[in-house]
């Protein structure tokens, strides 16, 4: 099971990218992905509308369930990747890749939440 | 001309095994407990091939190998390897084999020809499904009854009740059995490398003891995918040889090891219902539209006829809701359990079974409706799903049949 190092995690199973420009990206982790099986369809929030830290933002259609999509951190959504949406199977061959779901621009007043997992955090998080 | 049957008037298992396994192995009963589910005699083999494995029916189980979608695709154009050894058997011998069978269940199996199987149910006194079962005819005063893992104590418990005062036995084989299942088209040339039996002889829902790559087996043209295909009852013992073989012989089709999740989705596009699904005590044959399983005009009285010719009367006149197929429109999925709805927003049944349909490309499912929306083409109908109603179009079932 991968778990790039350089990105940190959320106990819903998100993974957020390092901060470029104030802009991070989200995706779920391959353990998720693992977990729900063949994704069919994937909701994501609208660009240019406001995600919150822990909160739903959108949800994946899998063969057995439905998951909701949290966001890791407060923002507004700069971009949505088309190809995931017109391709869901991308969550389950690529998740840290190509199946990237959204970008946000962090909200500055809202920070970083401190809650975020290293990699080895959250191996040892999904290991227990 | 074929090869002449095996004859069928010895049940399978009282030949000799092979060599290897002199007395058909029994495992012994591990404890059922919520922390420590049973594996099958396959357990070593689903670890090696890497599956993803499910707690079911107190029974560890694989989900998928890989990709269940892919799974799926097999087995419609190819052919698909499913461990099936969860279910429960048990095997009913004696004279009065099938008089004891006709009072227990629903169905006329008295009458069924040495050979050949029947889908068939056994009810409480009230009607209400215990479970849904598959019935072989093994020899004139043996029958081997197939019940779902989930209820197979129960199905036990109630053959021995209903049984005291026939002249037959009912024997819990539920460990004397694995069960494996090659579904999907190329399945009759993969099962024809490793057999002599007479498998274009061997029609739907028939089943003949043969040997399969050198093990004694039952082999049953049945399965719950809407293939043709075949499921091999063997001894446990026999089980990884049998996978193995079979894996070998199918390599060049396409043959795929199957995992529970792309079966579900199988029998859903083929309109097969699911016990705990569309299937409940709550629920009697009639009421699932199923009412042709019950034998009403069998002689002699049999458990729960008399509520189940009320809800056959009631099925003619007034059904109180009826089992239709869903097809989305969008591409969020109906699960089982999610209000159905009219125009209005006013509840009109419910989703029994659901999912993202691989072979339509768009989320299917069954539910129960009221009957003035149960019509193929009904408008306005919509399934709430987690709070926002999404548009269905009501279909016949089943969503999919394979081409005869």
């Amino acid at each position: 099971m991968s778990t790039p190092e350089q990105l940190r995690y959320s106990k819903e199973h998100e993974w957020l990218s390092a901060v470029e420009d104030g802009v991070a990206t989200v995706g779920i982790t391959e353990f998720a992905a693992d977990a729900l099986g063949d994704v069919v369809f994937v909701q994501l929030p609208e660009t240019g509308s406001t995600v919150s830290a822990g909160e739903t933002c959108g949800e994946l259609e899998s063969t057995k369930s439905v998951s909701d999509l949290y966001s890791p951190v407060t923002g507004e959504v700069t971009e949505v990747n088309q190809n995931v949406v017109d391709d869901p199977a991308l969550v389950n061959s690529a998740p840290y890749d190509a199946g990237w779901l959204f970008r946000v621009r962090l909200d500055p007043a809202a920070g970083e939440p401190a809650d975020l997992l290293s990699a080895a955090e959250y191996t040892d998080f999904t290991s227990e | 001309m074929g090869r002449a049957l095996p004859p069928l008037t010895m049940p399978f298992w009282s030949e000799p095994m092979t060599e290897d396994t002199p007395d058909a192995p029994r495992a012994p009963r591990t404890p059922r407990t919520a922390h420590a589910p049973r594996t099958t005699a396959l357990g070593a083999v689903h670890r090696a091939l890497g599956a993803t494995m499910t707690d079911f029916a107190g029974w560890s189980m694989p989900l998928r190998y890989g990709s269940e979608r892919a799974e799926h695709q097999a087995v419609r154009t190819a052919a698909g390897l499913f461990d099936l050894s969860h279910m429960g058997e048990v095997t009913v011998e004696g004279p009065a084999a099938g008089d004891l069978l006709d009072h227990a269940l629903v169905g006329r199996l008295g009458a069924l020809r040495v050979g050949r199987a029947r889908y068939t149910m056994i009810c409480d006194a009230n009607g209400g499904i215990l479970d849904d079962l598959i019935v072989y005819r093994l020899a004139d005063d043996t029958y081997l009854v197939v019940a779902n893992a989930a209820n197979a104590a129960t199905v036990l418990a109630a053959l021995t009740e209903r049984g005291a005062g026939f002249d037959a036995n009912v024997r819990d084989d539920r460990d004397a059995y694995a069960l494996l299942a090659v579904q999907g088209p190329a399945s009759p040339a993969i099962l024809g490398r490793l057999t002599d039996a007479d498998l274009p002889g061997l029609k739907y829902y028939t089943g003949l003891p043969g040997t399969v790559a050198g093990r004694r087996a039952l082999i049953a043209r049945t399965g719950y995918t809407g293939e043709d295909g075949f499921e091999l009852f063997c001894a446990p013992g026999d089980a990884e040889p049998l996978w193995h073989a079979l894996t070998e012989a199918g390599r060049d089709d396409g043959l795929v090891p199957c995992g529970l999740a792309c079966r579900d989705t199988l029998r859903l596009e083929a309109g097969m219902p699911l016990y705990g699904n569309e299937l409940t005590t709550a629920t009697t044959p009639f009421d699932a539209g199923l009412g042709r399983v019950v034998k009403l005009d069998k002689p002699g009285d049999f458990v729960g006829r008399g509520p189940l010719e009320a809800a056959a009367a009631r099925a003619a006149s007034h059904p109180p809701r009826t089992l239709v197929g869903l097809i989305a429109r969008g591409r969020r999925v109906p699960r089982s359990g999610y209000p159905v709805v009219d125009a209005s927003g006013a509840v009109i049944g419910e989703v029994t079974s659901g999912a993202p349909s691989p072979t339509l490309g768009r989320p299917i499912a069954m539910a129960y409706v009221s009957p003035e929306h149960a019509a193929p083409g009904t408008e306005g109908v919509g399934v709430d799903i987690r709070g926002t109603v999404e548009p269905h179009d009501v279909v016949a079932l089943p969503f999919y049949a394979r081409a005869t």
